[in-house]
């Protein structure tokens, strides 16, 4: 699965309202439609892309279809953001330290104690 | 120590970067502006020293930076122009990607709009960056790799989402 893929099914928010819903455990279409004001068949298409995206899969339980999350994708996404995070945290610690050490010049150089 | 940075994705064409340093405005200001501050920390992963930091920081004014990797001596850059200059407060500059001998994804044609703000509150500064790449086509190639639609995806809501499954 691609992270395009993933970050096209991310860019909708009624789609990261319903992975959200999900990550508290799975639920029905019924179940997902019910918060918003939408149509069973509206929410079932933002479904199908959460699954063609491979975000979420449908299960078999008797009549019901639960949707759950799939974790790996989301997972793919998170990292992908992370490593890009990591390479400016990196520069901005090196930058917690300059700053620290330009402020310590900066103090008035009056502790000189006196004996 | 201040909370980790911030990456979120406020359109198809930007990369925005938050982060709050224990330190007064100016002081931000000028480890962004002053090349021998500069160089002691805009250095990304380890392994790479930056030999050339040339910034001539006014409205017009030209910056080279310039790379060279530890390991293999090879080199990478960027180069442009500051475009807004109102410090401590803001500055903005175009940013050209010069391959040198590294390559990589990385479009050299049309620049990227770097935009930094500084917002000083007790004492703690805020620092947005902002990149506006000339194309989503663009973004996704200095960024890595692709992506789609206008979408503010912050890393922290997805990292939620995981806390809350693994509750």
């Amino acid at each position: 699965m691609t992270l395009d893929a993933t970050f096209s099914a991310l860019a909708d928010p009624t789609r990261r309202a319903i992975l959200a819903r999900l990550a508290d455990g799975e639920a029905s279409v019924m179940e997902l439609a019910a918060p918003f004001a939408m149509s069973q068949p509206a929410i079932s298409k933002h479904l199908r892309v959460l699954e063609n995206a491979g975000l979420i899969t449908k299960g078999r339980d008797g009549q019901r279809r639960p949707c759950r999350i799939e974790a790996e994708p989301l997972e793919a996404a998170n990292e992908w953001l992370e490593r890009y995070r990591e390479f400016w945290e990196q520069n901005y610690q090196r930058l917690d330290n300059l700053l620290e050490t330009l402020l310590e010049e900066q103090k008035p150089k009056t502790k000189r104690k006196k004996k | 120590m201040p909370a980790p940075a911030q990456v979120t994705l406020p359109s198809d064409r930007e990369v925005r970067v938050t982060r709050q340093f224990n330190a007064p405005r100016q002081l931000v200001y000028d480890a962004h502006t002053k090349p021998e501050l500069v160089q002691k920390w805009m250095l990304g992963p380890a392994g790479w020293d930056m030999p050339v930091c040339e910034m001539d920081v006014r409205p017009d004014g030209k910056y080279r930076w310039q790379w060279k990797s530890q390991q293999d001596g090879k080199q990478f850059g960027f180069f442009g122009t500051f475009t807004e200059v109102d410090g401590p407060a803001h500055l903005a500059h175009d940013e050209y990607y010069d391959p040198g001998d590294i390559g990589g994804s990385m479009p050299t044609g049309d620049p990227c709009v770097v935009s930094l703000d500084l917002k000083e509150q007790n004492g703690v500064t805020t620092l947005v960056c902002n990149m506006r790449f000339a194309s989503k086509e663009t973004r996704d190639g200095a960024v890595a790799t692709g992506m789609t639609d206008g979408m503010e995806i912050g890393y922290a809501r997805l990292d939620d989402m995981f806390k809350a499954k693994a509750a």
